[in-house]
């Protein structure tokens, strides 16, 4: 498959790992953002052929991981009422919440579908017009124009039963809160090549210069990110801080302007809870209040549920990258793909479910429950 | 800033009610099977685990196998739930080396079912039937209320003889042995797939439905040094690769440039997500197979209709035993785990 | 959930306000709004993330920098130490100090 298969191409990608063995001298810690890259570098196994000095942490750059604990509640209680079709990306569907989890609802009688696109749900909107549909609007910035768009779509056809839940989260001010922490350990990002698809790299220039940190904008195969390897280490190497795009297939400067003007028009800033890691302000998205009659919060009056966010949930630690998944007692013991205790676990590109995935034969690991 | 303690506190959520993942073939299922099933129907033969059971009854050896069909759409590119339900069953005998000589068909049908739809179903599995050579000798008819059902699901048994000698298990499996595939991974869902989600193909995927106890017989005819076969249905070759590692106790290393995928299946898989190792499959086989016969195998394999794809994909170990693990197009390695839950609910 | 797929527009049409394509994965081919990249033509690649273009794939600069890539890729095969099984340990051996790449 074009745009794919030369990107995995084995030979490339060994020369990529000779040249970064070549280049390394000294100990660094990358950290790649998007869950998306994380499930490559574990899938292929690239963090076992860079040298070991270089090491890999992984960012919290899973919108499913990061969906906080309460937001999963009002779905589960959105979706759990008779008259509701509630439509959700596959991912959110096992994410734990305080009781419950929409996959349950399901299996209890709950009308809950899974959509490939957002569009999905207006159709079903338009299908159903006795029913109130109601859908998940979560993600990142490369997420935030397909949600926007369906709101926009739903208020073009006077569509008066289509809502949406929105929980999207922004990447530049999590990397900022990493950036900030006194336990920060990370010298160079990877940064998400599909967020900046649509939003550019030009966010990335204030950061780098106030944090003298390398970032680069990567794609998701593996060619790409050892490449994006290669260019952050030989920065690193030389002392070197600054933007630099290794995707330039697909990302530019700027960014895409259609779509970040839509989203622009839809969603405004706001503060957002990020699970595992506490609230981080102005990183989040929610509907504008001209959108009101599409706010799911709004109409269905659950705007104010809370939710007791355990402090000390490993979670944490590994969203932020202090911890690795196999560090957890509780990882692939009490805490599986079947039975999850975080959402890291559960969605396909938290960093749990990853190393589940595809290491856990290595991992020593002695169940003590 | 509190210490950070190590346990997350997260409230694990109760299985107490059945979901959708238990009958995927994967974990759940096998979960199920061990904690409600196996602890009530305490036997020897059960607790094999295998596809199909062999029963001795006087000087025969018979096999049994029972399945259900609850596919949806009932009708897909390649087949429907009629031919389905015959390959399906026939397949599980196969497996086990037996010879299909008969099939009980039970009809579940929801109220309101169109007569023609039932017709087509019906004549649609009495072919392949014929085709097969196996009779449907008995069978049950029961009508649910509207709303209680879907259409249609069948449960099928099938009944056959295992020959003299045939002694395949998967808790035979040795370091060393090959692993061989019969041909293209991921056919069956993705045509499910293709049919539910409008997906549109070039040239449109096919159901690979199809019974493989002609092509087993071959294999058998050339070789008795074939350790055990499974057909990779729901939870796709990771299943039956994973089933085969735990009971033998082994590992199973599969090569990914060795494993055969059409280009639109790839392309559906990539577009979705998905890993073509967990996508259904009814009318390919896994054998595994003593080393030295492999080649000879395949290339009888080959001789077969269903077969003309056959290859090696893998070899049997004794590092990483209860494991099997996918030495990638980069020359690294990473592990196949067996599917959690659903990757496509209701594929057979 | 960053899952954006390159593939072939082969199609376009326009549906009232939208525009809509098809484009080709590999064989298959699916719907896709077009609404955020109104530059894309028949012929063109696009990224595809939960059913829209999310962007024109810039071919002259994906060909500079495969041809970069391969020519890398060459390099260190016609390279005589790097000859032989290519695993980590034989690159590691194989790293020479004074390695003039910049």
């Amino acid at each position: 498959m074009r745009y794919i298969d030369e990107y995995r191409d084995p030979k490339i990608a060994q020369a990529l790992v000779d040249r970064i063995h070549a280049r390394v001298t000294k100990p660094w810690v990358l950290m790649e953002i998007c869950g998306g890259q994380t499930h490559t570098l574990m899938r292929y196994g690239i963090d076992e052929l860079i040298p070991s000095q270089v090491e890999l942490v992984h960012g919290p750059g899973c919108p499913v991981c990061v969906t906080p604990i309460e937001v999963v509640d009002k779905a589960v209680e959105i979706a759990s009422r008779p008259d509701v079709i509630f439509v959700s990306y596959g991912d959110m569907l096992r994410v734990p919440g305080t009781k419950s989890d929409l996959f349950r609802v399901k299996a209890m009688g709950g009308d809950v579908r899974i959509a490939y696109s957002p569009m999905e749900a207006v159709k079903i909107a338009q299908s159903n017009p006795t029913r109130k549909v109601v859908f998940f609007g979560i993600g990142f910035e490369t997420t935030a124009p397909a949600n926007a768009m369906a709101v926009w779509k739903a208020r073009e056809l006077g569509l008066k039963n289509f809502s949406e839940l929105v929980s999207h989260v922004l990447v530049p001010p999590a990397i900022r809160l990493l950036l900030n922490s006194p336990h920060n350990r990370v010298q160079g990002f990877i940064a998400p090549g599909h967020v900046c698809t649509i939003m550019g790299y030009w966010q990335y220039k204030g950061l780098v210069e106030e944090f003298r940190v390398p970032i680069v904008v990567g794609g998701f195969e593996p060619v790409d990110l050892l490449e994006a390897i290669l260019m952050l280490v030989t920065q690193l190497e030389a002392g070197q801080a600054k933007v630099e795009n290794q995707y330039g297939r697909s990302v530019d400067y700027q960014g895409n302007g259609p779509a970040q003007m839509l989203v622009e028009e839809v969603f405004e800033v706001a503060d957002r809870k990020w699970r595992g890691i506490g609230a981080i302000p102005a990183s989040g998205l929610r509907l504008r209040p001209e959108f009101a009659a599409y706010d799911a919060e709004k109409i269905f009056g659950v705007e104010a549920m809370e939710a007791a966010e355990p402090p000390e949930c490993i979670s944490a630690l590994v969203l932020q990258g202090l911890k690795k998944p196999v560090d957890c007692p509780a990882f692939a013991c009490q805490c599986t793909p079947e039975h999850p205790l975080g959402a890291p676990m559960v969605s396909n590109e938290g960093a749990c479910a990853a190393y589940y995935q595809y290491r856990r034969h290595a991992a020593s690991m002695v169940c003590v429950s | 800033m509190s210490t950070f303690t190590l346990s997350c506190p997260v409230p694990r959520v109760a299985r107490d009610h059945v979901s959708l993942g238990h009958g995927s073939g994967g974990k759940l299922s096998a979960e199920l099977m061990r904690e409600v099933f196996l602890p009530a129907f305490r036997n020897d033969t059960l607790e094999r685990l295998e596809d199909q059971a062999t029963l001795s009854i006087g000087n025969t050896r018979i096999a049994m196998t029972t399945d259900s069909f609850v596919v949806k759409p009932l009708f897909f590119p390649g087949g429907d739930i009629g031919s389905l339900a015959v390959h399906g069953t026939v397949n599980d005998l196969a497996m086990g080396g037996a010879t299909p000589l008969f099939l009980s068909v039970a009809y579940i049908i929801e109220e309101g079912l169109p007569m023609d739809t039932l017709r087509r179903i019906t004549e649609s599995l009495g072919r392949a039937a014929a085709a097969c050579g196996v009779q449907v000798v008995t069978g049950d008819t029961k009508v649910v209320d509207k709303g209680s059902g879907d259409g249609l699901f069948i449960n099928s048994t099938g009944l056959g003889v295992m020959p003299e000698g045939v002694n395949l298990s998967a808790g035979r499996a040795r370091p060393g042995d090959a692993v061989i595939l019969s041909g293209f991974i991921g056919d069956h869902g993705v045509a499910i797939l293709a049919e539910r989600e409008g997906l549109e193909f070039e040239s449109p995927v096919q159901s690979d439905s199809a019974p493989l106890h002609t092509l087993v017989q071959d294999m058998l005819r050339t070789t008795h040094a074939i350790r055990c076969m499974r057909d990779p249905t729901r939870g796709g070759v990771s299943s039956s690769l994973n089933e085969i590692a735990a009971q033998s106790r082994v590992g199973i290393e599969l090569h990914e440039e060795a494993i055969p995928i059409r280009e639109e299946v790839r392309g559906a898989c990539e577009m979705l997500g998905l890993d073509p190792l967990y996508v259904a499959n009814e009318g390919k086989l896994l054998a595994i197979v003593d080393p030295a016969i492999a080649d000879e195998l395949v290339a009888v394999m080959r001789e077969h209709p269903l077969g003309r794809d056959a290859r090696r994909i893998g070899t049997v170990k004794t590092s990483d035993p209860g494991w099997v693990t996918l030495r990638t197009l980069l020359g690294t390695t990473r592990i196949v785990d067996m599917l959690a839950g659903d990757q496509l609910p209701r594929i057979c | 959930m960053c899952l954006a797929v390159p593939g072939k527009l082969v199609e376009t049409q326009s549906i009232s306000d939208s525009r809509l394509g098809v484009v080709q994965f590999g064989g298959i081919k699916r719907s896709v709004f077009l609404d955020f990249v109104p530059e894309a033509q028949v012929g063109d690649y696009v990224l595809v993330h939960v059913g829209f273009a999310i962007s024109r794939l810039d071919e002259e600069e994906a060909h500079r920098t495969y041809e970069l890539l391969e020519h890398i890729g060459m390099l260190e095969t016609e390279d005589p130490a790097f000859q032989g099984e290519s695993t980590v340990s034989a690159a590691v051996g194989a790293i020479r100090a004074d390695d003039a790449i910049h």
